[in-house]
């Protein structure tokens, strides 16, 4: 089967222009029911608010943007077509339930403002889901209200920020280590603090001495992402949360990873104060083309006085009730509650699974990140041979050889049928591949990825131009980047 | 567990490919204390059917059938049948972020499209490819103006709905930005003279909302001269998206943070919704957000990509425009499919259907009770003040499965007896003839009770 792709082959794609491309004067989707009021005079009304064009909007039927939209779609990638392996993303099956019941009329409708007499149900929801995720955790109390993780981010690290000033002063720094997201030192300087670098060590791990070192009174806390970016878990974990506790740090958790952990062990018992989850990624809600997210923040007993307003709480009569007479809080991260669309969707997934299920699910996705990873080593370079969770970090050094780089393959792959790793990340592994599987993966998916894997790395031998030049099945190929930002169109215009 | 592709066979395969003996070794990295060795306390496995039994209470105790009378940045409007069609297609549902372009052509064209409608409706020249939401859509847009003009204070009209207002004090705070407040006259509009002596030589941008929290439409051009004049940038909120068919865009702005849940995102309790920033090309490079734009591919086709990355977190990490990761790609293709729908001509009609309803209505409350801030024109919102307080009347009006308008004392408390009442194409004659009856009931006991008491005194 050398060089063949068993998963993909080449399929129509129909051409299709821009929405405006098809519109003319006279066509619609649209039909508003007679008005039951009497019509009004615009321009009396409004006076010069008034509005007369509406520009280049489009005027285009029903069934041409539902076969717009179809088009479009069919050049997508997406998990429903097969392994989606983007490391860190945790791209698992977004089950269609979710789909169902966040639609149902009293949710969908449900207005933020209705009287809390009838937003009993939506209430029971956010209560119950906090619930499910401070047991998962193993912390002791939570908000909904952040709109994603990197926003999840920032609420944690303006509790961590109102604790030490309630403590006498903000602290200056934190602390981050060399193989994190890009997020963490972007919302460490969002909130006002200096960022410090933590160099890993020889097994990707923090290294507890450097750690050690660095801590002091100036740090306010720790951004840890456990496992780590390469997959790893901090074996250390204690000796990491007691030298920040030591020195009157907090240990804050980027839950990004945390597929890796669900009913088999809680950050809240290794020492973690403050961590962050994504909805998006552990709990199934889907990732819809970039979005929405939903990042819950959980925190330890000290730090909840802290949470955003508002926090729903039980009266003694067994109904729930938004609380705001919150005075330490650190206030209002988004408007509302956050995005009670993600917490619906994401219950129905823990209904659905269960403790057993959810213990199966992140034995399943360890399980399946290392039969990736015997799959390929020898393949490609395996930079540190730490043992792996849930996902597993390669480089393509011996590739590089070739002059063919982790991005290359990437496109490669997309010939096989495949949506590629995560690319050139973490930083700290230079030309690396990413790759997480999840649980979703069966084993003859992962069979073909493997398969693909290694044949890609045949071909880099014998024929590295094949790799250099693609993706060749796409409907386009690789696109010019430079030319997008140097001269950036970013918009239709008439005439065009 | 039904989501799980393999057989226990395949399990056992596995591990003795990897050379495991259990699952158990593959957790060995983890220091067996802090194991977890037993059951999570969560509601056990569920059936589908159970599942859907559960949440089916859950939206039968939820106002399920309600008409309601509730705007204030959350807007009920028709959703047409085809957004949920086509957003459930697992290409659009089950992609992530457009990092790999050849494989993700339809997110990105979608997103070029989404950008080019919303410049059109604002009248701005780029927009980003979505914000987490309206509220901090309007911060991150004052971060901007402060980067842009490096000056540090900002000016924000108290008719700003009062959680946006929330969450940029939570941003600020932090970025040391010192915040003002400008207040509103009589008409509900902002206060031009206060306006003015609010601005000083160190006011990055003054904060905006129109139409505003009270439902009234700012003269935003002479709001945009006045900020101007002192080299201070005019941002503008708006809200309620739908208000763009009918109410000319402020095109003077400097940048515009949008929510346009109006445009086809279900109420959802509040999330998730669709923020959008747009402003003028020359200050793009700081506006924060995903981007895409149009390239071409090696044939000279024309495709679509991310783009003006270096802006982002994972290229700048803590020198970045903004810590946001990612947009809202599938409540902005909701958006962009509703903006298709309606397009250039039903959105004025859908627009002016919201103005005769909201007309209509306002006059009949006039009639009973006193509409506040009149004079200004208004889109599809008004307040209306009682001689009862307002929470009093919603609960009989519960009774009639009608939700009434959003009392406003924890918003505004000089206001008093207050409430704000939103029409929109949905809104019906019925529904608003019997809320009046309900208003008019109530004035005619307050005043009965009034005279009651004054006959008492004058027996005395």
């Amino acid at each position: 089967m050398k060089h063949m792709t068993r998963k993909a082959t080449r399929h129509v794609s129909q051409n299709e222009g821009l929405i405006f491309e098809k519109s003319s004067p006279g066509k619609a989707a649209w039909k508003l029911p007679p008005l039951d009021v009497p019509q009004v005079d615009a321009s009396a009304l409004l006076g010069s608010s008034e509005r007369r064009d509406l520009g280049n909007m489009p005027e285009v039927s029903e069934i041409e943007i539902i076969r717009h939209f179809t088009r479009l779609s069919t050049w997508n990638y997406a998990i429903d077509l097969g392994m989606y392996p983007l490391g860190s993303c945790t791209m698992k099956y977004n089950p269609r339930v979710n789909e169902l019941v966040v639609r149902l009329d009293g949710l969908a409708n449900g207005h933020p403002y209705q009287p809390e007499a009838i937003s009993q149900g939506a209430l029971r929801i956010i209560k119950t889901l906090s619930d499910c995720l401070v047991e998962i955790t193993g912390m002791d109390a939570i908000t909904l209200q952040p709109a994603a993780g990197a926003h999840g981010e920032l609420t944690g690290l303006l509790m961590v920020r109102a604790y030490h000033q309630s403590k006498g002063a903000p602290r200056k720094k934190i602390l981050i280590p060399d193989s994190a997201h890009g997020t963490n030192p972007a919302t460490a300087a969002t909130v006002g603090y200096a960022v410090e670098n933590l160099k890993s060590n020889p097994h990707g791990m923090v290294d507890v001495a450097a750690l050690a070192a660095q801590m002091n009174e100036d740090v306010a806390a720790l951004m840890l992402t456990n496992p780590n970016t390469l997959g790893v878990f901090e074996q250390e974990i204690h000796k990491i949360a007691e030298i920040m506790h030591a020195e009157g740090g907090l240990l804050y958790m980027d839950g990004a990873n945390m597929n890796a952990l669900v009913g088999k062990v809680r950050p809240g018992d290794f020492g973690v104060d403050v961590m962050h989850l994504n909805l998006h990624k552990t709990f199934s809600t889907p990732h819809g083309g970039g979005g929405p997210g939903s990042g819950p923040v959980a925190v330890k007993q000290m730090l909840e006085p802290f949470l955003p307003r508002p926090v729903v709480l039980t009266k003694p009569d067994g109904t729930l009730a938004c609380d705001y007479l919150r005075p330490q809080s650190v206030g209002r991260v988004r408007a509302f509650y956050g995005n009670f669309g993600m917490f619906v969707r994401a219950l129905a997934y823990i209904l659905a699974n269960g403790p057993d299920g959810l213990r199966q699910t992140t034995e399943d996705a360890v399980l399946n990140a290392n039969y990736i990873r015997k799959g390929l080593e020898g393949a490609y370079d395996l930079p540190y041979s730490t043992p792996s969770m849930h996902e597993v970090v390669f480089s393509d050094k011996l590739q590089a050889k070739k002059g063919v780089k982790t991005m290359d393959i990437a496109k490669r792959l997309i010939d096989y049928g495949f949506h590629p790793y995560t690319t050139a990340f973490p930083l700290i592994v230079p030309g690396a591949l990413m790759i997480e599987p999840t649980e979703s993966e069966s084993k003859e998916e992962m069979d073909l990825f493997i398969e693909a894997m290694r044949s890609i790395a045949e071909e880099v031998e014998e024929n590295p131009q094949t790799v250099l030049e693609a993706p060749h099945s796409t409907r386009v190929s690789r696109l010019d980047e430079t030319a997008a930002a140097r001269k950036p169109v970013l918009r239709w215009k008439a005439g065009t | 567990m039904r989501y799980l592709p393999k057989s226990p066979a395949d399990r056992i395969a596995m591990l003795q490919a990897i050379g495991a003996r259990s699952i158990d070794d593959l957790f060995a990295p983890i220091p067996e204390e802090y194991r977890l060795q037993r059951d999570l306390k969560v509601p056990r496995q569920m059936a589908e059917s159970e599942i859907v039994d559960w949440f089916r209470e859950r939206s039968r105790e939820n106002g399920d059938s309600y008409a309601t009378f509730l705007g204030a940045g959350a807007y009920y409007h028709y959703r047409p049948v085809i957004i949920d069609s086509l957003i459930s297609r697992g290409e659009f549902l089950t992609a992530y972020t457009p990092y790999q372009a050849e494989i993700s052509q339809g997110t990105l064209q979608a997103i070029f499209e989404f950008q080019s409608m919303i410049c059109e409706l604002t009248g701005m020249e780029v927009a980003n490819a979505s914000m987490y939401d309206g509220s901090t859509a309007a911060a991150e847009a004052v971060m901007m103006a402060v980067r842009l003009t490096g000056r540090r204070s900002v000016v924000v009209a108290r008719s700003l709905h009062l959680e946006y207002r929330e969450v940029l004090a939570t941003y600020a705070h932090h970025q040391n930005l010192p915040l003002a407040t400008s207040p509103f006259s009589d008409d509900g509009r902002l206060n031009l003279h206060e306006l003015e002596k609010s601005i000083s030589s160190d006011t990055a941008c003054v904060l905006i909302q129109s139409p505003n929290f009270l439902g009234t439409i700012e003269d935003t051009s002479a709001m945009a001269e006045i900020a101007h004049r002192k080299g201070a940038m005019l941002v503008v909120s708006i809200a309620e998206a739908v208000s763009l068919g009918i109410v000319e865009p402020p095109r003077q702005a400097d940048i515009i943070a949008m929510e346009a849940q109006s445009f086809g995102v279900p109420l959802d309790f509040g999330g998730p919704y669709c923020g959008v920033i747009a402003t003028r090309e020359q200050f793009v490079r700081q506006m924060p957000g995903r981007l895409a734009g149009q390239t071409t591919d090696r044939n000279g086709k024309r495709g679509f990509v991310l783009t003006l990355a270096t802006r982002e977190q994972h290229i700048r990490r803590e020198k970045a425009t903004s810590n946001i990761c990612t947009n809202q790609a599938l409540v902005a293709l909701m958006v962009n499919i509703f903006m298709t729908i309606y397009g250039k001509v039903g959105l004025k009609e859908l627009a002016k259907q919201n103005l005769a309803k909201t007309a209509y209505a306002a006059a009949q409350f006039a009639r009973h009770a006193k509409i506040l801030f009149p004079g200004a024109p208004r889109f599809n919102e008004f307040v209306v003040r009682t001689s009862e307080d307002p929470a009093a009347i919603n609960s009989r009006l519960l009774g009639h499965k009608i939700v009434g308008g959003l009392p406003l004392r924890k918003f505004y408390p000089e206001l008093g007896n207050a409430a704000l009442w939103c029409c929109t194409e949905l809104t019906t004659r019925s529904a608003i003839d019997t809320a009046v009856g309900l208003v008019a009931e109530s004035e005619r006991s307050v005043r009965g009770s009034r005279e009651e008491i004054d006959a008492e005194e004058v027996a005395r």
